[in-house]
């Protein structure tokens, strides 16, 4: 599965995208920015408060609740402030 | 039996280059009869009392134009619109400059306000752009924090 970071996540974490196989207890969104957050300093840093990370899943907004499922693309970004 | 309602479709656009307001007004206009309110929005980069040389806006190519199209849709569903134009730039824009251009054409002038002033409010709170501030001397500074004043915005219309 393809992660894509944008703005202070994306230098945070110090890559734009990766592609990575997510464990089986990886099932939701929630779940996804625990086990990222334990990777290394970088992304522990971009996820340090995971409760600001808006989530886009194949290019649509979700919530934390949501299951991952057979996303093709998973987007983590801070707030957005365009306009 | 219901007669389908044949719906606009908006023009959406997600490029570096500046757009010409005139021009895209005039798109939406040229040749019609039936249009008698044009509302044109656009939303320029300021230099915060010179301490901004420019504004880096990063996006997500992709869901960018997605997403626009999806708020779009909802404001067409919502009034009755005869033309919706949208048009967001991204990368480095200098103070004085277009960022973000809505155009909304209806009969009358309350659905081409509040469609405008509806696509504005989500395309802050919900299109995938983020702006960065260059200082005087050109150095990338921090992000732009997201104002909870535009989720306030964004959520009034959830409310009627």
């Amino acid at each position: 599965m393809k992660l894509r970071y944008f703005a202070w996540v994306r230098e945070r974490i110090g890559k734009a995208e990766e592609d990575i196989d997510l464990p089986e207890n990886v099932v939701s969104v929630r779940d996804l920015l625990v086990w990222l957050k334990q990777r290394d300093d970088g992304y522990a840093q971009a996820l340090q408060h995971p409760e600001v990370i808006r989530v886009a899943i194949n290019q649509e907004h979700v919530d934390h609740k949501q299951p991952i499922g057979d996303a093709r693309e998973i987007a983590l970004f801070p707030p957005m402030t365009g306009g | 039996m219901t007669v389908p309602v044949r719906q606009i479709e908006p023009l959406i656009r997600v490029q570096s280059d500046d757009f010409d307001l005139s021009v895209e007004t005039a798109r939406l206009t040229d040749g019609r009869t039936d249009i008698g309110a044009v509302v044109a929005f656009s939303g320029l980069c300021r230099d915060e009392g010179g301490s901004l040389s420019a504004l880096e806006l990063e996006h997500y190519p992709g869901m960018a134009e997605v997403e626009i199209a999806r708020i779009a849709g909802q404001a067409i569903d919502r009034w009755p619109l005869q033309g919706l134009s949208v048009i967001h730039r991204y990368g480095k824009i200098k103070p004085g400059e277009n960022i973000v251009l809505v155009v909304a054409a209806s009969a009358h002038r309350h659905a081409a306000f509040e469609a405008a002033s509806f696509m504005m409010d989500f395309l802050k709170t919900r299109a995938p752009f983020w702006k960065q501030e260059h200082d005087a001397e050109g150095r990338p500074q921090g992000w732009v924090e997201a104002k909870a004043e535009d989720d306030a915005a964004q959520s009034r219309w959830s409310e009627r």
